[in-house]
């Protein structure tokens, strides 16, 4: 049997803005081709964790490994390359205003890939369909689409390139439960047919419950926990029963600063 | 000694923004010249650049031209040298007037775009889904600017020296009775290759430092609605005094003696 290294591994990482230490000596791996949700409330890192790992930012210390490569000193060069192996659906959207939206699904395919536009159309279409848009929405502009249209794109030009990771920042955020439910049903479809491994970052419990494997929860900058779906609701944290049930008494304090 | 560290924390903040700016220019220039270039991209900026700002450089420069012309002969005729207007004109409008103004004008017109646009890509995380995409983001948002904002303005410039020339012209002849081959000869007598080639010059630097202010204060702009904001009036205010100060110094290369 070989012994491939996991898909991602992070270990020791420490990001800080000024004075504000956001990843402090963060540890986590993800397996390969599986679902990693990592929770935690808002301003723990979470965010900042995907952007170090895609080279956004650039961590003080620590390691950050793809596929058994570090990829913490890569060159900007170096970086574009292994950013082909990445998709990204980020927590607005992030959609190119200035295209159509078959343009922006075709993206990664024409400017990352060189791929002529007629053939690239075709499969951003195909991609489009496969987040059950049909093939008018492709000559919209992202401005015409309602909010959850316009995450369906995202995830289309996210699975655009059959990439081997996939990102998700937020997937369910601002949208009502029926549409968040079918963006967590076409999260689960899309990263199984590819095959993909997927690192979600989420405060929606119901979607971690729905794309997971696993679930991690992050607090002050570390993982404070880390287990099977199925074992988050016995997980003997506190913190993160506090966190599942939504309760505001319990080790975790919001900071809440007078006016 | 508090009034010394103040002065001490600007000094630093001023070098370190100087650093940033040279870096993010040498960044940019470098991807105009490394493939793959975006020649659509480029074409589709040449656009928005030169045709697109035509009607505004266009009136500026008439408008120029006329009050030049009545100003000039209102001025001369005290000096019985109202023979000197055409030439006036055309020096003024070749020289300093064509190429500031319609560095101005565009500063205020694209500068202002490319910072809002660069800006909101910004902050709604459009530059970073770029970054993911493995395009990018200074050869595909920065270099094509850079290169229409040099190539462009000069055209502009060419333009507006015309029209600011006519309305001159147009001035001298039905405002002032000026004879109309009598203004044309004048214009031409004293005009030298230098005068265009100066201000053309001019142009490409102008053009160049608008996109160059509009691109970092948008790729570096932060907050939300604000930071655009702010990133907005920051690009046509540091443009408008880069331009003001380019043009003096390239004014003082090709003219003192």
């Amino acid at each position: 049997m070989t012994d491939l290294p996991p898909k991602i591994a992070l270990s020791g990482v420490k990001k800080r803005f000024g004075e504000k230490v956001v990843l402090d000596g963060l540890d986590l791996t993800v397996g390969r081709s599986e679902s990693l949700v990592v929770i935690g409330g808002s301003g723990t890192g979470k965010s900042v964790m995907l952007k170090c790992i895609l080279g956004l930012l650039r961590p003080e210390e620590g390691s950050i490994l793809v596929d058994g490569e570090e990829t913490v000193s890569k060159t900007r060069g170096e970086r574009e390359k292994l950013l082909r192996k990445f998709g990204m659906l980020f927590q607005g959207s992030a959609l190119f205003d200035s295209l159509k939206v078959w343009e922006n699904v075709a993206f990664g395919l024409v400017q990352g890939r060189r791929m002529p536009r007629l053939e690239a159309k075709e499969i951003a279409l195909a991609k489009l369909a496969a987040v059950g848009l049909g093939p008018k929405v492709g000559e919209l502009a992202p401005s015409e689409l309602s909010g959850g249209m316009q995450k369906r794109v995202a995830l289309a030009r996210a699975i655009a390139t059959e990439p081997e990771i996939i990102f998700f920042d937020e997937p369910t955020t601002g949208l009502d439960p029926i549409m968040a439910d079918v963006i967590n049903e076409l999260i689960v479809k899309c990263v199984k047919d590819l095959g993909a491994t997927a690192l979600s970052i989420t405060h929606d419990m119901a979607s971690a419950r729905k794309i997971a494997d696993r679930i991690a929860m992050i607090y002050k900058g570390r993982i404070i926990w880390c287990g099977s779906r199925d074992d988050i609701d016995h997980s003997g944290n506190p913190y993160v029963d506090q966190f599942i049930n939504g309760r505001a008494e319990g080790p975790i304090q919001m900071q809440v600063r007078a006016l | 000694m508090e009034f010394l560290a103040a002065i001490g924390r600007a000094f630093f903040i001023f070098l370190e923004a100087t650093g940033r700016l040279a870096l993010f220019t040498s960044r940019a220039v470098s991807h105009c010249f490394r493939p793959p270039i975006y020649f659509a991209l480029v074409g589709r900026q040449m656009i928005d650049i030169g045709y697109y700002s035509l009607p505004v450089v266009g009136l500026t420069a008439l408008f120029t031209g006329m009050v030049l012309a009545l100003q000039s002969y209102t001025g001369f005729a005290r000096f019985q040298a109202e023979g000197a207007v055409a030439t006036v004109v055309v020096l003024s409008i070749t020289r300093e007037l064509g190429p500031v103004l319609a560095g101005l004008m565009v500063a205020g017109r694209i500068g202002a775009a490319m910072a809002a646009e660069i800006g909101t890509m910004r902050v709604t995380e459009q530059i970073d889904a770029l970054t993911t995409l493995a395009t990018n983001p200074m050869k595909y948002l920065v270099a094509p600017r850079l290169v229409a904002g040099l190539c462009m303005l000069p055209l502009l410039v060419v333009v507006a020296d015309i029209i600011g020339v006519f309305g001159g012209f147009l001035v001298a002849v039905y405002k002032l009775n000026f004879n109309p081959a009598n203004y044309l000869s004048k214009t031409w007598e004293y005009l030298q290759l230098m005068d265009v080639v100066s201000g053309l010059v001019k142009a490409s630097v102008f053009g160049f430092f608008v996109a160059l202010m509009g691109c970092y204060h948008g790729y570096h702009s932060k907050g939300g609605a604000e930071g655009v904001g702010n990133a907005t009036t920051n690009a046509v205010v540091s443009a408008s005094i880069l331009i003001l100060v380019s043009n003096y110094l390239i004014t003082g290369m090709f003219f003192s003696k």
